[in-house]
């Protein structure tokens, strides 16, 4: 006989896990099963383009809660499994071992897989995502064998965390953005200069606005990369962060709705009977985005949604509002971003970036939107207070870095 | 290895052993209590791993940064004795140190 739970999980990143420590907190009784496609139980993935990946922390210390944790809280984890099928009449999911896995209730917390580069040389050895531990492990072990040259393709968060560590550990770094600026799907103008100027300072040769054309190699392993203009520029290691492709192919085969990723509405459940979807794969209306579709993709967003959906399974639904918050760490640089840019019209940079802590506010309409700080926590935590309030401040007091934030709250 | 007492929001206290140079966020996650959410892993970003240290062990767990003071006040729970508990290394001068898990915010 198949094997069941009351609540399965599909995803065993930060939304499967909190969703699974929620459900307990909020009183569940029933069985829970967590299916994990990586072999660990769940860890933080932030370290690993950070401390993990700059050896300041050890693998034990990025997980979410101990592995004696989960048995204490009767959680069943099936590690190392993919599930490659979901019928959501039968109510039965189809497992990569073959097996059939029964669900009451099914969670979909898988995120996302790194988007791979399309262009020729792109499964050579050498290539990599940074993503899992498996990625960090295997790149770090090459960094051990000997690698000194490494191109980072995609100038986002991923790609700038990276190249700050291996920077710092004396690697020769060119960062590659086929955009006119790094960070530009994410943050305003001012923000992109910035982090440009720190990279350049950091020894990184930061190239923007530059097709890739292929990766070189000698028939097993990356070498270089081909630039569209003819230019190889020699690497041992490729680091690709050019974003990823939310993980939901068996879910919309079973006919759930989505385009980016699966829809969700305000509790997190999917079009279809008994299944909800979690963190970076579920499209939401988003209210601090106009009610804009979208995927956000945060710890944030994950842990929230996943309290959010086990309040729900255990019988107090409240629509998701969560305040999206960010964070990125860059050499001694402290990135915090509170709200979502999406739409603004206008960006007051309060503080001068030459001295290395400021803000960039976006405004739509004269309401802040969100705020981008960079070793600035007291705009952050003050600014937060400005989004959730709809805030319409004075332009020239919110330039005016000598203006606590609070102070606007009225206008 | 230096024993650390937990307050949970129910109360409840616990004394637990705690490595010397992890913070206290990662003894208390790492002894089993689910009541910290520590999102940003320990790196001082948010202020979901928020303690107040017992007033006998304030002066003990030595002057917070002003991040970490600014972070604090995000929280409606914030208090004279209000820290982030990762920004906290458990040395042996801590041994009986006392906290208690802020409620949630």
């Amino acid at each position: 006989m198949a094997e069941r739970a009351d609540v399965v999980i599909v995803g065993a990143g930060h939304g499967g896990a909190q969703c699974a420590i929620a459900l307990r907190q909020n009183g569940f009784e029933g069985t829970i099963t967590v299916i994990g496609r990586e072999p660990e139980h769940p860890y933080e993935r932030p370290p690993l383009s950070k401390e993990y990946f700059a050896r300041e922390k050890t693998f034990d210390r990025l997980y979410i809660r101990p592995p004696t944790f989960w048995a204490e809280k009767e959680i069943t984890f099936k590690l190392g499994t993919e599930v490659t099928k979901v019928d959501p009449a039968a109510q039965e999911l189809a497992l990569s071992d073959g097996e059939t896995y029964g669900y009451g209730k099914l969670v979909w917390a898988t995120g996302g897989d790194p988007r791979r580069l399309s262009c020729s040389g792109a499964d050579l050895a050498g290539v990599h995502a940074v993503r899992t531990r498996e990625d960090c492990d295997t790149l770090m072990a090459e960094i051990d064998a000997g690698t000194k040259n490494v191109v980072v393709i995609g100038g986002g968060y991923i790609g700038l965390e990276a190249a700050a560590v291996l920077s710092k550990m004396g690697l020769k770094v060119t960062l590659l953005e086929a955009l006119p600026r790094v960070l530009a799907r994410v943050a305003g103008e001012p923000l992109s200069e910035f982090y440009q100027d720190e990279h350049r300072t950091h020894g990184v040769d930061l190239r923007t606005g530059v097709a890739v054309d292929c990766l070189v190699g000698d028939g097993h392993k990356v070498t270089g990369v081909q630039l569209a203009g003819g230019e190889v520029l020699g690497a041992e290691a490729v680091i690709v962060g050019i974003g990823i492709v939310p993980a939901v192919g068996p879910l919309i085969l079973a006919g759930a709705a989505g385009a980016n990723g699966v829809d969700v509405d305000e509790y997190c459940r999917t079009s279809l009977p008994d299944i909800y979807a979690i963190g970076d794969c579920a499209a939401f209306a988003c209210d601090f985005a106009g009610a804009t579709v979208m995927r956000v993709e945060s710890v944030q967003n994950a842990n929230d949604m996943a309290t959010c959906v086990a309040k729900v399974i255990c019988g107090d639904a409240k629509p998701y509002k969560a305040f999206p918050w960010f964070w990125s760490n860059q050499y001694d640089l402290r990135l915090q971003t509170a709200g979502i840019n999406l739409g603004f019209d206008q960006t007051v940079i309060r503080g001068n970036p030459e001295d290395r802590s400021f803000s960039v506010i976006y405004l739509k309409e004269g309401k802040v939107l969100a705020l981008d700080c960079v070793n600035a926590v007291k705009d952050y935590v003050q600014g937060r207070k400005l989004v959730e309030a709809g805030a319409l401040p004075n332009v020239d007091r919110l330039a005016d870095a000598g203006v606590p934030l609070k102070e606007l709250l009225a206008g | 290895m230096p024993r650390l007492i937990v307050v949970d929001r129910s109360g409840d206290e616990t004394a637990i052993h705690a490595e010397e140079g992890r913070s206290v966020m990662e003894a208390i996650r790492d002894n089993g209590f689910d009541e910290l959410l520590a999102l940003c892993g320990g790196c001082c970003s948010c202020a979901t791993c928020h303690v107040f240290v017992d007033e006998d062990w304030t002066a003990a767990t030595g002057a917070m940064s002003e991040d970490e003071n600014d972070l604090l006040d995000s929280s409606d729970h914030r208090g004279a004795r209000s820290r982030l508990s990762c920004q906290i290394a458990m040395t042996a001068a801590l041994d009986g140190l006392r906290v208690a898990i802020a409620p949630e915010d």
